[in-house]
């Protein structure tokens, strides 16, 4: 309903304001503090039309077929790699972006394996894949010492089919379900050998009856509800739901766990597409984004980590002190990254999605 | 002047639906590539003949061959076709015992009647499927209801099932099968009824015997308006339904935006014309000659 209301506020803006200068931008849904749209339009003058989506492929369609109209979009890493490949962005002009002298170079040197030299685009936020869930009722009913932290969890049948009557959310992003299903498998999560991928198909198939719905946004707000009490999905949403259930006080206690058996780590990167129609307001927002200021405000309210080394001192204590968000060694030691699919392997992983999906 | 008449309509035809169809088979005999568009080969009109050359040698059917090799493709039209024709059926059960009541009602009530089916269409679609989606969830009104009242004691699992497809089908396309039922029912001559009752017709025979056959033209006109959209629908299966709910506007929308395979995409697309346009003709086919014996 919230995205609803954007769209209609958006359209209005565009409707009132149709000689001022205007940025439009295409973040994820449930991604950034709101109030720093109002500022930046107050700082710049220009009116921010703020668009959301909640999946990466969807975003890829849109940037491929041209003229999408956003001067700023946020593909992650391996999407962003591969959309570059295809000419879909134009390199930042650097001159016009003072504040990215903030940015931590420990996420570039990572950052550079998708666009090399960080040449077309900045870090917004990183985090990783892994389980969220709701406590008391798991604990009900697996019992005190239910694998919480474990991909058996999600993948063991004996598990999910206790799980099922309380309700489990998929994310319905194969490019992060595959990889997790074959680091419980224990192969290479990253593997792109078409036998390697056709093994997880068994392990969704033993645990497909259990999964109420596969949705990449909706499982914030069920596990903030109760609705569910398992929900494979983002970190930062997960905490999000945590912090929901909290301000709700309904009596539901939320918790994210990157899986012990390795969680992908992924990386929100803002680009400029290539036909942008006002490239330079587009530099001013990644500009305003990259003030440190600003991205701890984006960091302490969707509880997701930055790549700006600047804002940390003022991030809050619940996000930078945070393992779950910020990870020690330990836990970055667990955290393993991916390389796009080609078109041949993509056809397998999206056919085998829908396999599991829909039973045919 | 007559022919400048007859033309409009073909040109809205050539220019409407000719030209976009020619343009989505074209994409469909092309090869995937990853550029913008993501397809190839393309035309350059600037480079004259030799490259249109080279376009129609670079096209060919192999992706209407691979929807012949996976079977997901076929299952997934049948899917939709099963769905399109048991809604089709279920709205046609709802729909016309109302259109009949309206066109039953006083004359002072009609307009007013008419105004309750139309009004659902002043909110947007998308809000009326999200207000579904409010009503059959698992913590929704229904539930709420059924379990206050007791008549159940664990909420029932509906939002996410195929159920709750079918409810937000029916929903959806009711007005589409009332008006023009109505509006059939409306014209009909209730001198006729009285007749066949004279004739020692009973009132239930009279309907089936002359009610019926006389709105024939509108239930075949509401199934039409039912069934060829719901075919093709996309959006409630993809709100309302879960993840086991097969149709074929979800398996393009696959293509397009999970496998950014424009072409295969494409093919689809192609052949639901295909299965659309068949029974459309022979309807027409059908109506014509039934015309040309009335004369």
């Amino acid at each position: 309903m919230k995205h609803l209301a954007l769209c209609a506020a958006s359209t209005l803006a565009l409707a009132t304001a149709a000689f001022a200068e205007e940025v439009r931008v295409y973040n994820w849904s449930d991604y950034i503090d709101e109030d720093l749209l109002t500022k930046f339009e107050e700082e710049t003058g220009i009116d921010l039309i703020y668009d959301v989506f909640d999946s990466n492929e969807l975003l890829e369609t849109k940037m491929l077929a041209g003229g999408s109209g956003y001067d700023v979009v946020v593909p992650s890493g391996t999407f962003l790699q591969r959309q570059i490949a295809a000419g879909a962005f134009q390199k930042l002009d650097m001159s016009k972006l003072p504040n990215a002298d903030n940015m931590w170079d420990v996420i570039e040197a990572r950052t550079a394996q998708y666009d090399p030299g960080n040449e077309y685009s900045i870090n917004y936020m990183w985090g990783s894949t892994g389980i969220g869930v709701n406590v008391g009722k798991v604990k009900e009913i697996l019992g005190e010492d239910a694998p919480m932290g474990s991909l058996s969890l999600i993948f063991d049948p004996a598990n999910m089919e206790k799980l099922a009557e309380c309700g489990v959310h998929f994310l319905d992003a194969p490019a992060e379900m595959i990889p997790a299903a074959l680091a419980y498998l224990g192969k290479n999560p990253d593997s792109h050998d078409k036998a390697d991928i056709e093994m997880t198909e068994a392990v969704f198939a033993g645990i497909r009856p259990y999964v109420q719905k596969f949705h990449s946004s909706e499982y914030i707000n069920a596990l903030a509800n109760g609705e569910i009490c398992v929900a494979f999905g983002w970190s930062g949403d997960i905490l999000q739901a945590r912090d929901r259930a909290a301000e709700a006080d309904n009596g539901v206690e939320i918790a994210y766990n990157a899986p012990s058996e390795g969680a992908l780590m992924w990386f929100d990167q803002m680009a400029i597409p290539a036909d942008a129609p006002n490239p330079d307001g587009a530099h001013k927002f990644l500009n305003f984004i990259m003030d440190a200021e600003n991205m701890a405000a984006a960091s302490n309210y969707v509880y997701y980590a930055n790549g700006n080394l600047a804002s940390q001192p003022m991030l809050e204590e619940d996000v930078i002190g945070d393992t779950a968000i910020y990870p020690d060694a330990a836990t970055l030691e667990n955290l393993y990254t991916t390389t796009p699919y080609d078109a041949k392997t993509q056809r397998v992983v999206t056919r085998l999605w829908t396999k599991v999906k829909s039973g045919t | 002047m007559r022919r400048l008449l007859i033309a409009i309509p073909y040109l809205w035809l050539l220019a409407l639906f000719l030209v976009p169809f020619l343009i989505v088979l074209k994409i469909s005999l092309s090869d995937t590539a990853l550029a913008i568009p993501p397809y190839t080969p393309t035309i350059d009109l600037s480079e004259g003949w030799a490259s249109f050359r080279a376009f129609l040698t670079g096209l060919d059917f192999e992706n209407f061959v691979w929807l012949t090799e996976d079977d997901l493709y076929w299952k997934a039209y049948l899917s939709s076709l099963w769905i399109a024709a048991s809604s089709t059926a279920i709205t046609l059960v709802v729909g016309y015992p109302i259109a009949y009541a309206m066109a039953r009602s006083p004359d002072e009530w009609r307009a007013t009647l008419l105004m309750l089916v139309i009004l659902p269409f002043w909110t947007s679609f998308l809000i009326r499927v999200y207000a579904w989606m409010g009503i059959l969830a698992q913590e929704g009104l229904l539930n709420q209801l059924l379990l206050w009242t007791g008549i159940i004691s664990e909420p029932l699992t509906i939002l996410n099932t195929n159920t709750a497809v079918y409810i937000g089908i029916v929903y959806t396309y009711l007005p589409f099968m009332i008006l023009p039922i109505y509006a059939a029912l409306e014209r009909m001559d209730d001198s006729l009824i009285e007749a066949a009752t004279d004739l020692g017709c009973s009132r239930m025979s009279a309907f089936w015997l002359v009610t019926i056959p006389l709105s024939k033209n509108g239930i075949i006109a509401g199934c039409f308006l039912v069934f060829i959209p719901v075919i093709g629908e996309f959006v409630i299966p993809s709100l309302l339904g879960g993840s086991g709910t097969l149709m074929i506007g979800k398996v393009l929308w696959e293509e397009f935006f999970n496998n950014r395979d424009w072409p295969v995409a494409s093919a689809v697309a192609v052949i639901l014309l295909l299965i659309l346009i068949v029974p459309i003709i022979l309807f027409q086919r059908n109506e014509q000659r039934a015309r040309e014996m009335d004369e």
